[in-house]
This record gives structure tokens, sequence and C-alpha cells, in this order.
């Protein structure tokens, strides 16, 4: 609507007004929100997943030889030390403007985080626990994974829960080349002053960090049966 | 290799270090950033950390606000801040962000750090006479020190990146040169800008990492 050449809002459109909160911009952008929500879920869910299969076979070598953790950690402390914007520039040559970049971005974060829960976990296995299971007949494979990772595994998903919370929010960085899931609707908003684009996409993005925090609790209850039997 | 030696000479050109936009001038502001809202950070977050490690109380609230700072994107929060009345202040919501996301660390290290010390050199202290402030500063601070100091090297690494991130949202700093260069479609500057944030970053790390090897340890490690 246009009066003396202004354009005036009506009283009722909060898309118009720029409002931050607004109905109408969930009911008309349902789709894109929709999109982004999906495209944020996948770059985390496949970055955090290469991570760990990755940080699990680091963790048991520097667990096994023990000069390799030195070094293992020492480059996963540079790899995280590197701002988030930085290490997906320098990317760039390898990768160019697409998703695996953002992904190979993420993987690097993760694996840090990962292999250190890991290789504590791992540290923090009794000696007594390892030389009762030698004595049982246990070879080195056998135990390691009935014994060494289960035993682990609380850290390690102390590692995991980290590691994804992380990965949600990071993701918003990878706007700069346009695969960052909602916050490629946050530099879009930003761009065009749309104030409630950008609030809806930042709480989303909070609530995909918090869901997937409690899944993955959930999921350690799940797979720790023995700690809630000592528990009770 | 061609972007490696692109790079290179995009540094090595004097033209990119001189006036506004040069390395020189975002290196300075980055600097100032860095070092300005950690002090303030330290300054609001130590003092509370420290008091409420001594009384015990608080501690849920210290502990948790890390994971809260964790889920919370740094990108999302400069938008946010860009976009009400903060955002008119020049470098303010780069300023208030930085300093947002300092904090959690900062308090979090702290708070463990005080609670983590011997309660028997605790009680101790008590036993001898000394005052709550004599035990805070004389006793429970020096033991928890490492801890306080750890705290302050993960809030400064945390500054670094937050105040390139600020580049995105329009904020000052090496993050600029990242920016200016995904603008110009100029990988070289990309890459370029990436190296010196990297540089950067990995200094202040090392730094940190030098001051805490040069304290004296009062304790043994207590694992």
């Amino acid at each position: 609507m246009r009066s003396n050449g202004r354009v005036i809002a009506p009283p009722d459109d909060c898309l118009a007004r720029n409002e931050w909160i607004c109905g109408a911009y969930l009911s008309t952008r349902r789709h894109i929100l929709l999109d982004a929500v999906v495209q944020h879920l996948q770059l985390t869910s496949v970055s955090v997943l290469i991570g760990l299969a990755v940080a699990v076979p680091l963790a048991v070598l520097a667990r096994r030889w023990g000069w390799a953790a030195g070094p293992v950690l020492g480059v996963t402390t540079i790899l995280y030390t590197i701002p988030s914007l930085a290490m997906f520039s320098l990317l760039l040559p390898l990768y160019g403007l697409s998703a695996t970049l953002v992904v190979a971005g993420l993987v690097l974060y993760s694996l840090t985080l990962l292999v250190r829960n890991i290789l504590a976990g791992l540290r923090a296995v009794p000696e007594e626990t390892r030389q009762a299971a030698r004595g049982m007949g246990y070879g080195p494979i056998r135990l390691l994974l009935t014994v060494e990772l289960p035993l682990a595994l609380p850290a390690a998903m102390a590692g995991l829960r980290i590691a994804t919370v992380s990965a949600v929010s990071l993701v918003t960085v990878g706007a700069i080349v346009g695969f960052g899931g909602l916050g490629n609707l946050i530099y879009a908003g930003m761009n065009t002053y749309f104030k409630a684009q950008v609030l809806t996409a930042s709480v989303l993005c909070v609530l995909i960090a918090v869901a997937a925090d409690l899944l993955l609790l959930g999921v350690q209850w799940l797979i720790t049966p023995w700690i809630r039997a000592a528990r009770a | 290799m061609n972007t490696l030696t692109a790079t290179w000479h995009w540094l090595a050109d004097p033209a990119h270090w001189t006036g506004d936009d040069g390395i020189g001038h975002r290196l300075l502001q980055h600097l100032v950033l860095t070092v300005v809202c950690l002090v303030v950070s330290c300054a609001v977050a130590l003092p509370v950390a420290l008091v409420l490690g001594h009384l015990g109380k608080g501690g849920a609230l210290a502990v948790n606000i890390s994971n809260a700072g964790r889920a919370v994107p740094t990108f999302a929060v400069l938008v946010l801040l860009l976009l009400t009345p903060v955002g008119r202040w020049g470098e303010g919501p780069t300023v208030v962000a930085l300093v947002l996301f300092a904090v959690p660390p900062l308090l979090t290290n702290a708070y463990v750090g005080m609670r983590e010390v011997d309660r028997s050199v605790v009680r101790a202290a008590r036993g001898m006479g000394m005052t709550g402030r004599q035990l805070l500063l004389r006793v429970e601070l020096p033991l928890a020190l490492p801890m306080v100091l750890n705290g302050v090297r993960i809030a400064a690494v945390q500054l670094v990146a937050t105040a390139t991130i600020a580049a995105l949202a329009g904020g000052g700093g090496l993050g600029r040169i990242i920016t200016a260069g995904f603008n110009l479609a100029s990988t070289p500057q990309v890459v370029a800008g990436a190296v010196l944030v990297a540089v950067f970053a990995l200094i202040v790390e090392a730094l940190f990492e030098t001051a805490e090897r040069l304290i004296p340890r009062r304790t043994r490690p207590s694992r």
C-alpha cells in the first residue's frame, strides 16, 4: 500500500513491520526453513560420524603405542586452535565452494574433541581390570572390544556430545561458502535486515543443539546398562 | 602449488600491508579487540568465579554456562546483536559477542579450580585462624592458579576465533581479509587471510602455554 509516496505496512502484517517474532514468517517460509534444517542436520551428522570413524582408530593406536599419543594430541590441538572461518578458508583451494569443504572442516574439529576424550577414557581403564581380562585368556583384540572400549564409553560419549553440539553451532559459519544450513538464512537475513528470519534460524540452531545433546544422552543411557545397574 | 605461490605473492605485496584494509591495520584491530575484551571478560568473570568457588555456591550455574555457550552459534549472536540498537555503535556487536563467549570458559575453569583445592589444606588454613579473605587470596587462589590460567588460555583462543567470525557481520579484524577475499572471489586472498588468522591464534595459544609452564607448580597433578 502506498500513500504520499511512502510504503505503509498494514497493522496486522508483522513481516512488513519487520518484527523479531512473526507467525506469518513461519507459515510462509515453512519450506525454506525445513530445507535449511535438513541441510544443517545432514552437514552435522555426516561430519560427526566421519570424525568418529577416524577418531576411534587414532585413539586406539595412540593408546597402544605410547609414542604416538604426543604427536596425535599435538596435531589435534593445533587444528582445534585454528578459528573456524580460517579453517574453512584454508580448505577452499582443496574443495572449492562446496558442502564437502564444510564437512571437511567440521570433521577436523570433531576429530580433535573425540580423540582427546576417547584416549582419556581408554587411559582411565584400571590396570587390574586389564590384567584380570588377560588372566582369563583374553587376546588383545577381544580385550579392546569387550573390555577397554565399553569402559571408555562414558568418556567417549561425553566427547561425542561436545563434538556434536559444537558442530551444530559451527555449521552456521559454512554460510560463507553457501553451505551453512540455518546459517545461510542468518546470513541472508543479515544482508536484508530481516529480523524474523535471523531470530527464527538462530533459535532453531539452539533447539537442534539441545535436541542432539538429549538424544545422545538417551543413547548413552541405552548402551551402558551396567552403569544403570550399578546405580540402582 | 599454484594457490600456495599466489598466496605467497599476495602476502608479499607491500600494497596489501598498508591502508585501512591493509594487513597492518587489520592485525592491530584484531589484537586490540582480543586484548581489550580479554581484560574486560577477566574483570567480569574471575572475581565472580573466585568468590563463588570460595563459598562453594552456584556450582551448577558455573559449570553449565560453558555448555550453554557451546550450543549458541557465535555467528547467530553476532548477527542478532547487529540488528539490535547495539549494531549502530560501530564495533559494539563484536565487543559484546566477544565478551559473552569469553566469559563461560573463564567462569567454569576458575570455579572448578577453586573447588579442586585440597579440602584438608583449606581446613588447615582455617585452623590456623586465616580469615575468609586471607584463605581466598593466599591459599585457594595460588593453588587454583593453573586452572584459572587454563581458563584464560581457552578464553583467549575463543576470542581470536570469535573476532574472526565478527568479520562476517561487518566487524573489523583479520577476518575482514578473508571475507573481502570471498567477495572478490580471490582464493589467494582468502587463503592468505586464513593463514594470518591461524598463525595469530597459534601464537596466542603458544604464549599462554609458555605462561602456564612458567608459573610455579605448587601442587602435584591431581590425576
